[in-house]
C-alpha cells in the first residue's frame, strides 16, 4: 500500500529537490523516497525537515549536505533538520518511486505479512529483477545496506537486492 | 524530571546500544561467512545510529557546548551504564549469537514500552527503534533454531554459549535509581515488570531450538552501577583511542 504523505514542500521547491538522490540509490529521488517532511520557505531561508530510512543510515548526512547544496545552487540557504517522529515507512516510497528501485534492480517491498513470508523463506514470491521469474530464494536477509535483504533468482541465476518492508 | 537524572536514564538504554554496536563492529570483515558478516554490522551499524540519536538529545540536556562525540567518547569506564551482557567478548560465532539472542528479546520488549513514554524524543526514538530490532531478533533467533538444531557441534557450541551467557540476563531487569525517577515520572520503563514474559520467550525458543534451558541460579550485576567485567577497559581502550589521540573529531 502507497501512503499519501503529509508532506509541506513549496511548490516552487519541488524541482529542486526532485534532482537530490539516496546516494545509495541513485536513481531514486528523496521525494519518492519519502524522507523529505517538509520544506518551507521563510525570509528567504529554506527549513527542510527529513526523516531516516534507518537510525543508522550514513546516507542521511549525505542527504542533508546535497540538499543544501542544489537549494545554495538554487539560490536559497537552507537548514536541515533530522526529525524522527513519525517513523518512516516503505509505504511513503511513491509509485514512481518502486519502479525506478524496480529498472535498478532492487525489488520493491511487498506488503508486511508477504515480506515475512518471503523473508523466511515459506514462499517464493519476490520477483527477480533481471526475468521476472518467482523462482528466487532468500541468500541473506541483510543486505549490502540496512534497509536490503539479498536474493538470488534459481532460474537466471542472478542475484538481487529486494527493499525491505518497513512499517 | 531533572535534566540530570534524564541523561543518566538515557545513558542506561544508550549504552547498551553503543556497547553491543562497538563489540559487533570487531567482526566487520571477520564474520564467518559474507552474509553473516553483513548482517551483523548492519546490526552494529543500526545500534549505532539508535545510540547517535539518544546522545544527540542527552548532550543537548547537558548543555555547556556538549556533542555526541563527548558523550559517546570521553566518559570513564565507571561512566558507561550498560549491562554486562552486552560488554561480553565474541569468543565464537555461537557465543555472539546467544548475546545478541538473550539482548534482542529484552530490547525489543524494552522499546515497546519505552514508545508510550511521556518524553516526546525518548518515544520517537523507541518507535523508530521498534522496527530495526524486530529484524535483530529474528535473525539472532533464526540462528539460535539453526544452530541448536544443527550438527552435534554447532548444538554444543550454543549450549556451552548460553549457558556461559545466562548469569547475565537477571541485570536486565533491575533498576538503577535513574530508572526509579525516570519510571514515577512516567518517562521510563520498569524493567523488573517485563521479566517473566523475557523468560517465557527465551525458553519457548530455547526449546524449539531443542536446547537445554540452564538451570544456572548465580547471577551477575554490576554493569548498571558503572562496575563492569574485565572485557570492558580493553574494548574502551579501541573505541576510544581515535577521540582521545586526536581531541574534537566528529563521529
Amino acid at each position: 500500500m502507497i501512503i499519501e504523505q503529509k508532506q509541506h514542500i513549496d511548490k516552487i521547491l519541488i524541482p529542486v529537490l526532485r534532482e537530490v538522490s539516496d546516494p545509495e540509490i541513485p536513481v531514486l529521488s528523496i521525494l519518492d523516497m519519502g524522507v523529505v517532511r517538509s520544506a518551507i520557505i521563510k525570509n528567504n531561508k529554506v527549513e527542510v525537515k527529513i526523516t531516516p530510512t534507518y537510525s543508522g543510515c550514513p546516507a542521511m548526512d549525505v542527504i542533508g549536505d546535497d540538499i543544501k547544496l542544489a537549494l545554495k545552487e538554487a539560490g536559497y540557504e537552507a537548514e536541515v533538520q533530522l526529525v524522527l517522529s513519525p517513523a518512516w515507512t516503505t509505504d511513503w516510497i511513491t509509485e514512481a518511486g518502486r519502479s525506478a528501485l524496480k529498472k535498478y534492480g532492487i525489488a520493491p517491498p511487498l506488503e508486511a505479512e508477504a515480506d515475512k513470508e518471503a523473508l523466511l523463506g515459506n514462499k517464493k514470491i519476490v520477483n527477480c529483477t533481471n526475468c521476472g521469474s518467482s523462482n528466487t530464494k532468500l541468500v541473506s536477509q541483510f543486505g549490502s545496506t540496512a534497509c536490503k535483504a539479498l536474493f538470488k533468482c534459481d532460474d537466471c541465476l542472478e542475484p538481487f537486492d529486494y527493499f525491505k518492508c518497513l512499517k | 524530571m531533572e535534566n540530570k537524572d534524564l541523561v543518566q536514564y538515557i545513558y542506561g538504554i544508550a549504552d547498551n546500544a553503543l556497547i553491543l554496536g562497538q563489540r559487533l563492529s570487531e567482526l566487520c570483515g571477520h564474520g564467518p561467512n559474507l552474509e553473516t558478516d553483513i548482517a551483523l554490522t548492519n546490526i552494529s551499524l543500526d545500534l549505532f545510529g539508535q545510540t547517535r540519536s539518544y546522545f544527540q538529545y542527552a548532550a543537548q540536556l547537558l548543555g555547556e557546548d556538549k556533542t555526541e562525540d563527548d558523550v559517546a567518547f570521553l566518559r570513564t569506564e565507571r561512566q558507561y551504564k550498560n549491562v554486562l551482557l552486552v560488554e561480553q567478548p565474541n569468543t565464537n560465532f555461537a557465543y555472539t549469537i546467544a548475546r545478541q539472542f538473550l539482548f534482542d528479546v529484552f530490547h525489543l520488549s524494552l522499546l515497546e514500552n519505552l514508545q508510550n513514554s511521556s518524553d516526546a524524543t525518548l518515544n520517537a526514538i523507541a518507535k523508530k527503534s521498534i522496527k530495526e530490532v524486530s529484524y535483530h531478533l529474528r535473525f539472532s533467533g533464526d540462528w539460535v533454531k539453526r544452530l541448536g538444531d544443527g550438527t552435534e557441534i554447532s548444538k554444543q557450541k550454543i549450549q556451552e554459549a548460553v549457558n556461559a551467557l545466562w548469569r547475565y540476563t537477571d541485570e536486565l531487569f533491575h533498576l538503577t535509581e535513574a530508572d526509579k525517577v525516570a519510571v514515577e515520572g512516567r518517562i521510563g520503563v520498569d524493567t523488573s515488570q517485563l521479566k517473566d514474559a523475557y523468560y517465557e520467550k527465551v525458553e519457548e525458543l530455547l526449546q524449539e531450538a531443542t536446547l537445554t534451558i540452564p538451570e544456572e541460579k548465580y547471577f551477575q550485576k554490576g554493569g548498571k552501577q558503572g562496575v563492569h567485567t574485565e572485557h570492558m577497559g580493553y574494548l574502551l581502550a579501541d573505541m576510544q583511542y581515535m577521540q582521545r589521540a586526536y581531541p574534537n573529531m566528529k563521529w
